[in-house]
Order: C-alpha cells, then sequence, then structure tokens
C-alpha cells in the first residue's frame, strides 16, 4: 500500500476550480515531484493534501486513513510535515526558537536536542546563528530554516514547496544534497519544483500540472527525456 | 572617533534634524516642553501634591492598562480592535457589583457586603468579586469571539470592523436593560484613609491606591509568564507571526485565539471591580469612556505590544492626573488626545513600536 494515496482531489480559492481531480501516489521511501509552470497548482496541492486547504472533494489517504477534512494541526502528528511556500518561518524567534517549534507537538526534551544537532549537522551555516532573529537572516539561511524546522518531528512525508526559490546555483545544490540525504535517512519525499532540472535529477519519479489537472506521470528519468517537458519545463528547443 | 568628536556630530546632527523640521513639529515640540517646564515649576513649589498627583495618575493608569492589554493581545493576534472590550470592562464591574450585592436574578445568595461588614467578609467578598468578574469577562470575550468575529475572519477588515462595532452597542444596551440608566454605586470596601497619615499629610495614598497596585502587578507578572513561559504563550506567538505555519506545527490556531480574548477578558474584569471599588461607581456607558482612554493608550504604546499597552496606560494615568491638578478637569481629555497625536505624528507605531518581541510580529 502507499503512503500517500491522492484520488479525484478537488480544491477551490473561492470560486477559482483551482485543482480539477488530481490523482497520485507516493510509495514509503520516494522522492516524488511535482513539476509545471507558474499557477498550475503545485503549491495547492500540497496545501490540498496538508489540509491547510481542504479539498471540496475527492479522498486523500495516508497511512491507509482517510485525512482529508481533517485540521492541518493535526497532520504533524500523523506524519506530515511541511517546507511551505515562501519559507514562512517565524521572524521574530530566533534559530534555535523556530527549530523547538517545528518540535512543539513534541514532550521528548532528550530527543528533540538530538534532532536539533542533526539539523545543524546538516546546515552548519545555521548552528553559527543559533540565537539570531530568523527574520534578519538571507533567504538561504531562512530556506535552510524553514528546511530543518520541517525536519524537527521526524515525518514519514516530507512535502516540500519550492525549495530552490531565490538561492544562488551553489545553495540550491547544496539543499538538494541535503534533501537527498534526508530521503536515504527514511523521509519520503513530495517535492515541489520549477526548478525541473534539479528536481528530475533526485526523483525518483515525477508529475507534470498543467491548470489543475495531471498531465503526465512517469518515472523521472523518462520525464527527463520527454520532449515535451524537455521543451516546456527544462528550457531545451 | 574620540568622545568629543561623536558629542560634535551628535549636535550636528541634531542641528540638521532642527533645521529639516517642520515648524509644526518646532511648535509641537516647544509645546510639550513648556508644559513639563511648567510641570517642574509645580513639583518644586509642593512637592507634596506633586508627588500625591503622581501617584493618583498611576492607580488611574493602572487600571486603563489592564484595559488596553486586552485590545493590545487581540490586536497582535488577530489585527483587530475588539471595539466590545471597553464594554466588557464595564459588564466586569456590573458583575462585580452584583456578586458584592449578594442577590442575583431576584436569589439572595448572602447579605449584601459593605462598608459595614467585617474584615474578613470585606476581604473575601472584593476576591470573590474579583474572580467571579474575570471568570464572566473571559467567557463573554471567547462568546464574542466565536460568535461575532471568528465566522469573519477572512472578510474585508471593514465587515468585522462594524461587527466589533455593533458588538459594543449590544453589550452597552444589555448593560442598560440589566442595571438602568443612573449611576450604580459600589460599597465603600476599602479604606480611602491616607496610608501616610501617621508620618506626613503633604502626600496622599489611601488603601484604595495600594489596592489597585496589589491587584495590578501579580496579574502583569502572571501575563508576562504566561506569554515567555508556557506551551500556550509560545503557541500565541506562533500564531501571531505567521497562523498557516503555526497551523503546519501543530498549533490549533482557533483555541489560541481564543485563549487571547480569553485573557483580555479576564484582565477587563479584574480592571472592572477595581475601577468600581476605587471610585465607589459605574454606570452603562463607563465601557465607552474608558475603553477610549484604553484604546488610546494600547496605540500610544505601540498597538500588539504588551509592554507598550502598560506604559501607555501608565502615561495616560499621569498626564491625566497632572492636568485635572495643574490645568483643569475640562481640559484633561484634550491634553490627553493631543499628546496622543503629537506621538502619532512623530512615532507612527508607538511608543515602543508595534507587535514587540513579547507578542511577535512578522508578515511585514
Amino acid at each position: 500500500m502507499a503512503l500517500l494515496e491522492v484520488e479525484n482531489m478537488h480544491s477551490f480559492y473561492g470560486h477559482i476550480h483551482a485543482l480539477r481531480g488530481i490523482s497520485l501516489t507516493v510509495e514509503e521511501g520516494e522522492v516524488v515531484t511535482l513539476i509545471g509552470s507558474n499557477g498550475a497548482g503545485k503549491t495547492t496541492t500540497l496545501r490540498s493534501i496538508h489540509g491547510i486547504l481542504p479539498p471540496r472533494e475527492g479522498r486523500v489517504v495516508f497511512r491507509g486513513e482517510e485525512i482529508q477534512g481533517i485540521p492541518a494541526h493535526h497532520m504533524i502528528k500523523r506524519g506530515i510535515a511541511q517546507s511551505p511556500e515562501g519559507r514562512k518561518i517565524f521572524h521574530r524567534m530566533t534559530v534555535t526558537e523556530n527549530l523547538e517549534m517545528g518540535a512543539y507537538h513534541r514532550n521528548d526534551r532528550k530527543e528533540i536536542q538530538e534532532d536539533m544537532v542533526r539539523v545543524y549537522d546538516l546546515f552548519p551555516r545555521l548552528k553559527e546563528r543559533v540565537k539570531q532573529e530568523a527574520g534578519t537572516m538571507s533567504g538561504g539561511e531562512q530556506q535552510m530554516l524553514a528546511i530543518g524546522r520541517s525536519l524537527m518531528s521526524r515525518p514519514k512525508l516530507l512535502l516540500l514547496d519550492e525549495p530552490s526559490m531565490g538561492l544562488a546555483p551553489v545553495l540550491v545544490e547544496r539543499i538538494f544534497q541535503v534533501i537527498e540525504e534526508v530521503n536515504k535517512q527514511g523521509t519520503t519525499i513530495l517535492l515541489v519544483e520549477q526548478n525541473a532540472n534539479v528536481a528530475l535529477e533526485i526523483a525518483t519519479r515525477g508529475y507534470v500540472l498543467e491548470t489543475g489537472v495531471i498531465v503526465n506521470a512517469a518515472p523521472a528519468e523518462k520525464l527527463r527525456q520527454d520532449p515535451k517537458v524537455r521543451e516546456a519545463y527544462l528550457g531545451e528547443i | 572617533m574620540t568622545t568629543t568628536q561623536e558629542a560634535k556630530s551628535r549636535g550636528a546632527a541634531l542641528l540638521d534634524g532642527i533645521k529639516a523640521s517642520s515648524w509644526s513639529s518646532r511648535l509641537a515640540v516647544a509645546i510639550v516642553a513648556a508644559l513639563v517646564v511648567l510641570l517642574l515649576i509645580q513639583a518644586v513649589q509642593d512637592p507634596g501634591q506633586f508627588v500625591s498627583q503622581l501617584l493618583i495618575g498611576i492607580t488611574n493608569g493602572a487600571i486603563i492598562a489592564l484595559i488596553a492589554l486586552g485590545y493590545t493581545l487581540v490586536y497582535g493576534i488577530v489585527e483587530l480592535i475588539n471595539f466590545a472590550h471597553g464594554d466588557n470592562f464595564m459588564i466586569g464591574s456590573f458583575v462585580g457589583v452584583t456578586v458584592l450585592s449578594g442577590t442575583f436574578l431576584g436569589l439572595g445568595f448572602f447579605a449584601p457586603i459593605d462598608a459595614g461588614s467585617g474584615a474578613g467578609i470585606k476581604i473575601v467578598g472584593v476576591i470573590l468579586a474579583l474572580i467571579v468578574a474575570m471568570i464572566a469577562c473571559g467567557l463573554i470575550n471567547v462568546g464574542i469571539e466565536r460568535i461575532a468575529y471568528k465566522p469573519l475572519r477572512n472578510s474585508p477588515r471593514l465587515a468585522v470592523l462594524i461587527t466589533a462595532i455593533g458588538m459594543s452597542f449590544i453589550l452597552q444596551n444589555l448593560g442598560l436593560v440589566w442595571k438602568g440608566p443612573s449611576q450604580i454605586s459600589f460599597p465603600g470596601l476599602i479604606s480611602d484613609a491616607n496610608i501616610f497619615a501617621g508620618i506626613t499629610d503633604a502626600v496622599a495614598y489611601r488603601w484604595k491606591d495600594l489596592f489597585v497596585i496589589l491587584v495590578t502587578v501579580p496579574l502583569l507578572i502572571g501575563l508576562s509568564y504566561f506569554i515567555r513561559g508556557t506551551r500556550q504563550g509560545k503557541a500565541m506567538r506562533a500564531v501571531a507571526q505567521d497562523k498557516e505555519a503555526a497551523a503546519m506545527m501543530g498549533i490549533n490556531v482557533n483555541r489560541t485565539i481564543s485563549v487571547a480574548f480569553l485573557l483580555g477578558g479576564i484582565l477587563a474584569g479584574a480592571s472592572g471591580v477595581m475601577f468600581g471599588l476605587f471610585n465607589g461607581t459605574t454606570v452603562f456607558d463607563l465601557g465607552f469612556r474608558q475603553g477610549l482612554y484604553a484604546f488610546t493608550a494600547a496605540v500610544l504604546g505601540g498597538i500588539g505590544n504588551l509592554t507598550g499597552a502598560v506604559v501607555g496606560g501608565i502615561l495616560i494615568g499621569i498626564i491625566g492626573a497632572m492636568n485635572d491638578q495643574y490645568i483643569g478637569v475640562r481640559w484633561t481629555d484634550v491634553v490627553i488626545f493631543t499628546v496622543l497625536i503629537l506621538v502619532l505624528v512623530f512615532r507612527p507605531r508607538g511608543l515602543l513600536g508595534d507587535r514587540s518581541a513579547v507578542q511577535g510580529g512578522g508578515g511585514e
């Protein structure tokens, strides 16, 4: 059984029909990526799975249980965490406090400390700034913090929304190294990325989204060779 | 750079600042400076009276500060001015006077507690009145949020604003129906006598004043501990900064907002009973005036900033008391709101800035 199964999911922003029947699966241990242009519904898909924008129709099954309609704040206990679009870190809190918030639902202090050490090992830059107010850090550092914060809950499924947004190429490489490492340590990842090149490099499978509909689904290797995908999303003619 | 050079350049910067300033702001500074000088002259001429007024100001300010905290807590977390808050404070004073009367809904629970009761009964009565009013106002505030504000959380700001004003009128009229249009007198449970009576007659500080401080300080310490030290407080800071991210962390955003309203209501309830016991009277439209002072205090200190609300409240209390004594009661409102306008012209975010680290901010 798949870790996550989404079946015919429809979501709306007011009257705008943003997702028109999305179906996808994520198997345990995979890195699955959603690619597509701006406004295709990638972020909306993550928000709908997470319960922040509850889908109006369809089913979301996570570890064998239907979770559509369950409020977002119950998801972290079930094992879903997200590093959202725009990072959404707590600007007026320090780096440490932000990471602590990622483990807000947990009471095991010792393990939380261990997880924090693990995040600092993944992102040594954050370690240098433990006491700094998060809002005063650079975009790249904030992105690292957002990913680190989402790891603090030891998620079964990690939703990553545009982790490469606005970052220098060197940093993009570093962040994707970390994502691969996190995946190897046993976290399943659903990755939304505009930078399809990098995404398809680390992903096992990919879905292509266009205006709220999935138009293509295939192993990452195959998508990379698909002429249509190459033209539209990989910047090749 | 040496210190003299530094001082020189700072002086030059100040001079540049003055040159760049407009005539109106120079005039404003001159007026404030003149008032401060006048005040200092009075302080030197009759220090006893000056200190007495200062202490009265602090007492009045403490009552205002507790209400102001309710405005600022709620604003800090949902960016809504809860105009019904002042009227909730009025309800608090009504609840307090009802508890002390011992009679509710025509049922007599115990004999009225008044000036003639024994000291022990008075103390129990005051504590009971405070606790009941705090619980009642806390729950009323939570109820108002659930019924009137929560369904509108995603509507345009104006809709919620009008709803808040509507809630204010509803509470005011409920007060009118409950106790009628005339002034309600509070029993004189706390002594009017001067604490310093045996030592000096120059400074007047009554047991009443001390009572207000003795209730306010623990409440402020408790609130500060709650926000900084508890899990729920941490959740409040997170929700104030980013509701969606807070939900992702497993925080129940709706419940956290309710807690903010609960805290605000509790403080308003305490403030209402204190106001009644201190001034000996309350009336159904009390909330409008006191609420406006408290709202002013919150804006003065920087709305969303908890320390700012306390500083603003005490400042307004002191300005009011000084003005009552040295300029005239009729001018008090004029002076208070002039100060507000002046502060906002020079520091649009209030004295301490809006959304302090205590409350948390974000979303800029």
